[in-house]
């Protein structure tokens, strides 16, 4: 189909903008995927008038086929602001399309009454209308997914902090329980807290503790001791306990050499032997 | 994938080398990469261009700014006309150097980036292209 | 041309490098610093790096030689305040500087060395009284 030019959508925008924005948003409203509890019918109306503007404007300026250009900008910004706070909304992505698809009753029915009765007319503007507004709410839907998956994310990167608590045990000692699944990515985070707690806090002993850990492959081993050889580095020694039996087995099965790693048992006997590094000593109070 | 920002510098003294590694830590800031991944990659072009002026005789780093399904990446292409380089698995070994150095200069700048590739011809010269993108 | 101050302190030198250093001043620093270590006759080191953003393998290799020639002088060296990604990207790189002592910082250094003029650490160890 060749392109139609869409002066009278723009035109029909124009004149009945009033009409069109009362059944927009009514269409909206009836929707069952309305979340009621989380917009209000004030802050529909409002975007919905908004975007009928930007619409008008960029279908009077711009090529209604190609939205990558710099007229449609303004349209593009207003609707990846939209589907991005509704992202955080946590809408759901077909409801936030809706706010899309919803403008194509309102817009058939005056394109309708303006074509009169010349069908091959109205064929050839509900055609270019609908084409239109579908690449809008693909748009919008892309849009959605984007802003969703930076929500994720981040939700990860804050999940990764929140796991891997970096702890003072006892002036200069530090102490990092790890818990659950190491992989490279959240072994990385693990390294650069733990470096920078050192740094932080002046600590020349930092014990990993590995009893929460249910499996060490190769690659997190290997993680391991280049966390230990950083901290070499810069002056302080990891000591890495909790190794359990079945994992000790498998480090030799993989071949996995812990060099001159410090490892013990528990996280007991690493705080012992790091006071005996210090020289610190403890005496039971007699009575 | 097209570069959405590019510069080329040429690498002729060791102060270009300076002047590269700021250009590249400038770079790295406003694309905000963290502290490591910029500490990762100006390491390695430190050691490429280092490898361009005592093996290749000096010559050019192209930056380039790129941008990938929300994730942002650094690619630098250091190319010379020098000598080349005539058994790259050997030159990529640990160790391995002719020039009196660690020979860690092309494997350890290989560990210290995600994407890493070599070209190199006897008597035509070298170009290692190197990428580090953000998460 | 600049030199890199290198500042006495007691039996020690101090060194801190600040600037991003190129070939010249980091051969410079070698000859004076060994130089130094005799006039002054110094019983340690300590080469202050908290301010180096990178350690690239060249200045790896600095500090390994430093390491070495003063040790050769009698006097033993100890890089102080490794920046925690300095320390990553080294590991990385695939740099060992096994030979070079280390410390948190400028005190922890100190004490190091003061421990070691007394007698009280061993040879091979980063820490004091190793098991």
């Amino acid at each position: 189909m060749t392109a139609i030019p869409i002066s009278k959508i723009s035109e029909i925008l124009t004149a009945y903008e009033k009409d069109i924005l009362e059944d927009w948003v009514k269409e909206q409203l009836s929707a069952i995927t309305l979340r009621r509890d989380l917009l209000s019918e004030a802050d529909l109306r409002r975007e919905s008038l908004e975007f009928l503007k930007l619409l008008t404007q960029a279908l009077e300026r711009g090529n209604p086929q190609d939205l990558a250009t710099a007229e449609w900008t303004p349209v593009r910004d207003f609707l990846s602001a939209l589907s991005r706070s509704r992202a955080l909304q946590n809408f759901s992505p077909s409801e936030t399309a809706t706010f899309i698809f919803s403008l194509k009753q309102p817009l058939f029915t005056r394109l309708n009454t303006a074509t009169g009765k010349d069908a091959n007319a109205l064929l050839a503007e509900v055609w270019s209308a609908t084409t239109l507004l579908d690449k809008l709410g693909l748009f919008t839907i892309e849009s959605f997914v984007r802003s969703r998956n930076e929500v994720i994310k981040r939700q990860q990167l804050e999940l990764l902090e929140l796991s891997t608590p970096v702890v003072k045990l006892w002036e200069g000692i530090l102490a990092l329980p790890l818990i659950g699944t190491l992989d490279s990515a959240r072994t990385q985070i693990v390294m650069e807290n733990l470096l920078q707690g050192i740094v932080d806090t002046a600590s020349e002993i930092a014990i990993i503790d590995i009893t929460g850990v249910p499996a060490v492959d190769t690659l997190v081993a290997q993680h391991l001791l280049k966390t230990v050889t950083a901290a070499r580095l810069m002056g302080a020694q990891v000591i890495i306990s909790g190794i359990r039996p079945q994992i000790a087995q498998t480090m030799v099965h993989l071949g996995v050499a812990m060099g001159d790693v410090v490892t013990k048992a528990s996280l007991a006997d690493a705080l012992s032997y790091a006071f005996k590094l210090m020289a610190i000593t403890f005496t039971r109070k007699t009575t | 994938m097209n570069p959405t920002r590019s510069e080329t510098f040429q690498l002729q003294t060791s102060d270009d080398v300076i002047r590269m590694r700021q250009m590249v830590r400038v770079w790295m800031v406003e694309m905000k990469f963290g502290l490591v991944d910029q500490t990762k990659m100006v390491t390695a072009a430190s050691e490429l261009a280092r490898n361009a002026l005592a093996y290749g005789g000096g010559g050019s780093v192209c930056m380039e700014a790129l941008a990938d399904d929300g994730r942002r990446g650094l690619r630098l292409v250091f190319e010379d006309q020098g000598p080349g380089i005539a058994d790259l698995e050997l030159a990529l070994t640990d160790g391995y150097t002719t020039g009196g150095g660690l020979g860690l200069g092309l494997s350890g700048s290989k560990r210290l980036v995600n994407e890493f590739a070599i070209w190199s011809a006897v008597g035509e010269g070298t170009r290692v292209t190197i990428v580090r993108w953000t998460i | 041309m600049d030199k890199i101050p290198i500042l006495k302190m007691g039996h020690f030198l101090l060194v801190t490098i600040q600037v991003d250093m190129h070939d010249r001043l980091a051969m410079t620093l070698q000859d004076d610093l060994t130089s130094r270590v005799v006039k002054d006759r110094a019983k340690g080191v300590l080469i202050d790096i908290s301010s180096l953003e990178i350690v690239d393998s060249f200045i790896g290799r600095m500090l390994a030689n430093i390491a070495a020639m003063t040790r050769t002088l009698g006097a033993e060296s100890v890089v102080v305040g490794m920046q925690p990604a300095v320390a990553i990207t080294i590991v990385e790189l695939g740099m060992s500087l096994h030979n070079v002592r280390t410390a948190l910082n400028v005190d922890k250094g100190m004490a190091l060395l003061i421990a070691q003029l007394n007698g009280l650490a061993e040879d091979d160890g980063n820490e004091p009284n190793p098991e």
